[in-house]
């Protein structure tokens, strides 16, 4: 009996040994990272194809290095994940552009180079926009370009209204505006609330703009801001479906010419010379008056901890290239981007229709700069909660944003 | 890959399984070769179940029963925490009403597609005119690409520009904010999943039907029997058995219903819809700072959920065969 038995067995190990071999054989031959290989660059923007102006910067960028660049683009929220699963199997891309606020998660995890090992050099860098990449002490990476938010109007609608967008200085005119323009039976603001960090990320110039730190969610200053949104629900200000909205469906809202304002970002100015009626954009007024540091949005170029240290001289060549003043500007032309360098930036606001997204950026905050780092993606959390349940007419603002201070300090 | 810890797995269950399956009986001692040949076709769904069931699952425990971190996940060496996850979910105040909800929504759901399914089955099985079209345009959104029919109720339901709040507007009753109050949040992806799974209902209890004898019915008929005498006497009994299989699939796919509700409402406003799969990949994936361990933990319930509803099946199944 065990004669048979044990052949058996023998025989499966065989068999199943092979399989496995084969299988490890091929995989391990494509992603052993030796010297002049292809450099592979991963980035967010899936909506560029092969033959696109940025595809080709990367590419003569890898050129003037003198090797070859393999450029894979993902969708922003996959490459959270697939960053982090390249640097648990250890085959990560030599260069990796990634939302900023992911830098802070992907350097915690170890899987990022720091500019003491890479050499990268980040003084021309603005100090607002760097701040995202920088953890005590350290800088894990450059910002290719920044975006952030202001609010567009509806020219027509406004001028039908007899509203003054100039005359919007801060929350009461704002308030004023809004209250108008419903009188006349149109709609006053959309933007997006959702559940994401997309929530968050549309709550804090208002936040900020109070005068609220992230380090304190249900600070007086806070609890105005949210009770601000809230109330524009309550009169009828901005629609209930803002709970919903993702930043491009706000867009959408905006977009039938029914809605004064809305929220939303740099990378709808191509869309916005699409739209049917003519339109203007201001900053988003702070409580007391003046622009209200918005946050920073972007991408950060980095480069990924290769086990083959070898490769970072020619990784940090390619990012120099694609970082240089002239590229960069290229760059975040195509991207509808304001530059990260004062000086690009000075070119870039000789376009009146970029100046006010120019001055934003200035005064934009980098959501986990103030060495907030990891502790930030709880914070965020905390807050888009807060500000569902309180506009949603769960918890009044002050009882939501004190649950969320209670959530993020004990977690 | 580890490819060390599979084969040597591998070894342990076949060396485990085989000398339960021919120890006493054998017929004919095959040759060698036979044998060889016999591994060689048994080979691939070999590896193909380690390859894609096995090892996954037995990360997903691994993941659970450890501190991981992203440090740690990438770095390796995550300590050994035992249940600290599994605690840290059961004490968390999300989970109560998480659970409730997954329950509310599978019942639901359940009790809706299933009779939904069963009456049009039923409806459909008259023969009349037009009716193979019909049947066929009501399989529609069993073939929708579930990111389309997701995004199209979550337009229908939307509170300012929806359809459905139009339509209410018509009659004259105020419009509901389907999707973000917390009170409608949860039938609105209700709804949704009973218009997905009605088809699947529909088709496979119509087959089920088609195999009762129709003399059944022209026996009863001639013994007087009314509809509803013949439906509970006749229909209901003999399509037990494939009653029972739809619904335990139907159970099995609605726990783990995660793209509507995702699509539809993040699992929000502020909780009030989200379900155990839609915490789970919240907390692996939703957040810019993953956790893993209490991710894997809630995934792990789910099937063990799923597990308990195939046992009861399996149990009732044989109760059926022994009477």
């Amino acid at each position: 009996m065990t004669g048979p038995s044990r052949r058996r067995r023998l025989a499966a190990v065989a068999v199943i040994a092979l399989a496995v071999a084969a299988g490890s054989a091929c995989s391990s031959s494509a992603d052993d990272p030796t010297d002049g290989g292809a450099y592979l660059v991963w980035d967010p923007y899936p909506q560029f194809a092969d033959d696109s102006e940025w595809v080709a910067l990367l590419k003569k960028c890898g050129t003037s290095a003198g090797v070859t660049v393999e450029r894979t683009g993902y969708d922003t929220t996959d490459l959270t994940n697939k960053a982090l699963l390249a640097a648990q199997q250890g085959n990560s891309p030599d260069v990796l552009i990634v939302d900023n606020p992911v830098i802070s998660t992907l350097a915690e995890a170890g899987a990022l180079t720091t500019t003491d090992d890479n050499k990268l050099d980040v003084s021309a860098m603005e100090k607002n926009l760097l701040g995202a990449g920088q953890s005590e002490g350290k800088t894990y990476g450059v910002p290719i370009g920044a975006n952030t938010l202001a609010l567009y109007y509806n020219k027509d609608l406004l001028t039908a209204a007899g509203v003054d967008p100039a005359a919007i200085k801060d929350w009461t005119s704002l308030n004023a505006a809004l209250s108008t323009v419903k009188a006349k039976g149109k709609k006053g603001i959309t933007f997006s609330a959702i559940g994401t960090e997309e929530g968050s990320f549309q709550f804090l110039p208002w936040f900020w703009g109070s005068g609220a730190q992230l380090t304190s969610l249900d600070s007086p200053q806070a609890v105005s801001a949210l009770a601000l949104w809230a109330d524009w629900l309550k009169q009828g200000y901005a629609p209930n479906s803002v709970i919903n909205n993702t930043q491009t469906t706000s867009w959408q809202e905006f977009a039938t010419g029914n809605y004064a304002f809305a929220e939303n970002g740099t990378w709808q100015l191509a869309n916005a010379e699409k739209l049917g009626f003519s339109y203007g954009t201001i900053a988003i007024p702070a409580s007391a008056g003046g622009p209200a540091p918005a946050p920073t949005g972007g991408e950060f170029v980095s480069i990924p901890v290769q086990k083959n240290t070898g490769r970072y001289d020619k990784s940090q060549q390619i990012v120099a290239c694609l970082t240089s003043a002239d590229n960069l500007l290229t760059t975040d032309t195509t991207l509808s981007y304001v530059a990260p360098v004062a000086a690009v930036q000075d070119r870039q606001a000789a376009d009146p229709k970029l100046k006010v997204w120019v001055e934003a950026v200035r005064a934009a905050k980098g959501r986990t700069g103030d060495n907030l780092g990891t502790k930030y993606p709880k914070i965020s959390e905390s807050l888009w909660t807060a500000v569902q349940s309180a506009l949603s007419g769960g918890k009044s603002p002050q009882e939501a944003l004190r649950a969320a201070q209670a959530a993020a300090s004990t977690r | 890959m580890p490819s060390t810890t599979q084969t040597s797995t591998t070894a342990r269950d076949k060396g485990g399984a085989a000398p339960t399956a021919p120890p006493r009986s054998h017929p004919s001692r095959r040759r060698r070769p036979d044998r060889w040949l016999a591994w060689g076709f048994l080979a691939p769904v070999t590896v193909y179940l380690i390859a894609f069931y096995a090892y996954p699952l037995y990360r997903n425990v691994e993941l659970s029963l450890r501190a991981y971190t992203v440090r740690s996940f990438v770095q390796g060496g995550a300590p050994f925490a035992g249940l600290d996850n599994y605690r840290t979910v059961l004490t968390d105040p999300a989970f109560g009403p998480t659970l409730t909800h997954t329950v509310v929504f599978t019942a639901a759901s359940l009790a809706f597609q299933f009779t939904i399914g069963m009456a049009l089955a039923l409806f459909f099985h008259q023969h009349f005119p037009l009716s193979r079209t019909l049947r066929a345009l009501i399989l529609v959104p069993w073939l929708l690409p579930l990111i389309v029919s997701a995004s199209t109720w979550s337009w229908l339901l939307n509170s300012d520009s929806g359809l459905v709040n139009a339509a209410l507007g018509v009659v004259g009753i105020d419009g509901v904010n389907w999707l973000t109050s917390p009170g409608w949040s949860l039938t609105s992806v209700i709804i949704a999943n009973v218009w997905i799974g009605i088809p699947f209902n529909l088709v496979v209890l119509y087959s089920g039907l088609q195999a009762i004898p129709t003399e059944m019915y022209e026996a009863s008929a001639l013994d007087g029997a009314s509809g509803w005498q013949r439906f509970w006497g006749i229909t209901f009994p003999l399509l037990r058995p494939v009653s029972l299989i739809t619904l335990l699939l139907g159970l099995i796919y609605t726990l783990k219903v995660f793209d509507i509700i995702w699509i539809m409402t993040k699992g929000g406003p502020t909780g009030s819809s989200a379900t155990l799969a839609t915490w789970s990949y919240r907390l692996g994936f939703g957040n810019l700072l993953p956790e893993f361990g209490p991710g894997a933990a809630i995934g792990n319930l789910l099937i063990v959920l799923a597990l308990i509803a195939g046992l009861v099946y399996i149990r009732i199944d044989r109760r059926q065969h022994l009477r």
